[in-house]
């Protein structure tokens, strides 16, 4: 049961060209001495993984996850406490970041997806904020102020991501591979059942799926792989701390999901690319920018529903 | 047990259970009625926090300050309502949590440019800072007493409203059945605005009594946004009273658990262990009911009789 191949269309195309553009975004910034750009790049490719994996919950299972910094916390702490006691090894560090992110998931999703609609939008909130106060409050991990990380985790024996081209092209490589597991995923049997239950969760039980199991099997693949991406962030930043966690992050992350076009796999990519150079660009013009920007939030909202895909293919319908 | 710090803990928690209660109670009602998630009316605290330290600064009195600064809110919400809420009743949640977060961030930026990044102290009158005696020989502030009065007061008017007048009878109904009461001929939209425009003064006064104890600052409404959703989700969401019953749980827990919750522990626990747990587990626990209701009891734990 595979779907039909279907005819790459107008937001295939746009994805593919954005990810060749940062697949080439080290060779630009290296020739142009434009350091902070490979930097930049480095943050929207991470976040562009944690935003692929609530689209995997959010956009194709119809799960909002109001609480799913909660997991790029977990995944930066599962590199920071470790590095805390000078134990650097990436082979500890990253199962821990991904395993713990995945037991979370299992524990907190078994209780969530027994909700819907707006109460999984809060409980998932809700168990964030434990996570959030957690590390608040202990302070031997630096409770509000955070850990800083002074070295990287060692891939020792495969390659060195102290250097940033390195660790540009291993982000780069997750990302690619988490872009192509959620297309695998959503073409295989499985997703479709998730996507069936996201449109009629009733009649997918009545045909006989166990959708409770199917779900929680979909938020944990979820949860895992933003703890991945948690873990990339603690490594880049050299430093982790609640902040990664505050509600406000989660609410980002969903922006991010929903203006790039809920449920398209290149959907967030467009998003986290459109969010950050918006950032980037408004912050120059001014220091209240986030005014320019919560305006342009509430103009998408209202002007533009189905994010940056949904344009691409109303654009393509019209031509 | 230390009745003077128990009663000067149960007074924090009942003043904080009834400025949550303020907060709370607009946004069950544009949750319940409208089925509306808004985010920003956390906004609405701090627009009233610095609406009123400002007047009270030209006015010289904390009064006059907020007896004008209540109908300022009013209006804000009002506008808030008119120009941006209106156009998202029809969408689904996802679009009101991404919008009135774009209006979280233009209300702080624009705190922020009108009055600058730094907070703003409101003076206690003199006549309100007065320590009040407790048993056990522990002193409590007055002017916190006169908040908890307020509250209350606040409350009983608006359960007086909500049950005993015809607005309080069209809000009840408009949140059991919207479409029903439209066809009935209620102009619905007219309602939403008020009730909008109700809540939003509401959590500004809210903010107006908390900013002489802490301060009017930037982003102060967004973490108690959070704990009123905590407030509205375990006392039930759409009705007042469960708001009520929500915030004063809410309130007690968190003020109790963080003061009481050591002891607690170490009779299960070592000292070393329960100390660290201690204050991990006291912010933790208001989320933890919350957990707890929405899994075991998602109508909440005081749903109103009818629906």
């Amino acid at each position: 049961m595979t779907a039909p191949r279907a005819r790459p269309t107008a937001i295939t195309w746009a994805g593919l060209t954005v990810l060749a553009l940062l697949a080439v975004v080290p060779i630009w910034t290296e020739w142009a001495d434009a350091l902070f750009y490979r930097d930049l790049a480095t943050r929207l490719i991470i976040l562009a993984i944690a935003a692929v994996s609530l689209n995997l919950i959010l956009g194709f299972g119809g799960m909002v996850s109001f609480g799913h910094a909660a997991f790029l916390g977990i995944g930066a702490y599962a590199v920071g406490i470790p590095a805390y006691y000078e134990e650097y090894s990436a082979y500890l560090q990253f199962p821990l970041a991904i395993g713990l992110s995945a037991l979370f998931a299992l524990v907190t999703g078994a209780i969530s997806l027994r909700t819907r609609g707006v109460n999984f939008i809060m409980i998932t909130m809700a168990f964030a904020q434990m996570v959030f106060f957690a590390f608040v409050s202990i302070e031997e991990y630096g409770g509000d102020d955070g850990l800083v990380i002074d070295v990287r985790s060692e891939f020792s024996g495969l390659f060195d991501i102290e250097d940033h081209v390195i660790f540009y092209y291993v982000c780069f490589a997750v990302l690619v591979a988490s872009i192509y597991l959620v297309h695998r995923i959503t073409r295989s049997r499985f997703g479709m059942v998730i996507e069936g239950a996201k449109l009629n969760e009733r009649r997918m039980r009545a045909v006989g799926y166990p959708i409770y199991r199917y779900k929680l099997v979909c938020y944990v693949i979820s949860g895992a792989l933003c703890g991945l991406a948690g873990a990339l962030l603690g490594n880049y930043e050299f430093f982790v701390s609640p902040s990664n966690i505050e509600w406000t992050k989660s609410g980002e992350l969903i922006f991010m999901v929903v203006a790039g076009g809920t449920g398209h796999l290149f959907g967030p990519l467009f998003g986290v690319v459109s969010f950050l150079l918006i950032e980037e660009g408004l912050s120059r013009i001014t220091i209240y920018w986030q005014i320019l920007f919560g305006g342009l939030l509430v103009a998408f909202v209202l002007f533009a529903p189905g994010g940056i895909a949904g344009m691409l293919q109303r654009g393509e319908r019209n031509s | 047990m230390d009745w003077g710090l128990f009663s000067a803990q149960f007074l924090n928690g009942l003043q904080l259970g009834v400025l949550l209660f303020l907060v709370a109670a607009g946004l069950t009602l544009v949750f319940g009625i409208m089925d509306f998630i808004n985010l920003a009316h956390g906004s609405f605290i701090m627009v009233g926090a610095f609406v009123c330290a400002t007047l009270a600064q030209v006015t010289g009195s904390f009064i006059i300050a907020l007896l004008l600064a209540v109908p300022a809110t009013f209006i804000v919400g009002l506008i808030t309502e008119r120009i941006v809420i209106r156009n998202l009743y029809v969408r689904d949640h996802l679009d009101h949590v991404l919008a009135t977060y774009g209006l979280i961030l233009i209300f702080n930026t624009a705190t922020q440019l009108i009055w600058g990044p730094e907070g703003m102290v409101i003076p206690i009158p003199r006549w309100l800072d007065q320590p009040v005696d407790l048993v056990g020989g522990m002193q409590f502030p007055s002017y916190r007493i006169v908040i908890i009065a307020v509250g209350l007061i606040l409350a009983v008017g608006l359960y007086g409203v909500v049950n005993h007048t015809r607005l309080g009878m069209l809000i009840r109904a408009g949140a059991s059945n919207r479409e029903m009461v439209n066809a009935m001929g209620v102009d619905i939209n007219k309602l939403f605005t008020i009730v909008f425009a109700l809540g939003a003064a509401m959590a500004g006064l809210a903010g107006m009594l908390i900013a002489p104890i802490s301060e009017a600052s930037i982003g102060m409404g967004d973490q108690m946004i959070i704990t009123a959703f905590v407030v509205i989700v375990i006392g039930g969401i759409g009705s007042i009273k469960a708001a009520f019953f929500g915030a004063m749980t809410v309130g007690m827990i968190d003020t109790l658990g963080r003061s009481y919750i050591d002891g607690i522990l170490k009779l299960v626990m070592t000292g070393q262990n329960a100390e660290t747990a201690a204050p991990a587990l006291s912010s933790m626990l208001i989320y933890i009911l919350m957990a707890v209701v929405l899994a075991l009891r998602p109508q909440g734990l005081f749903p109103p009789k009818l629906s």
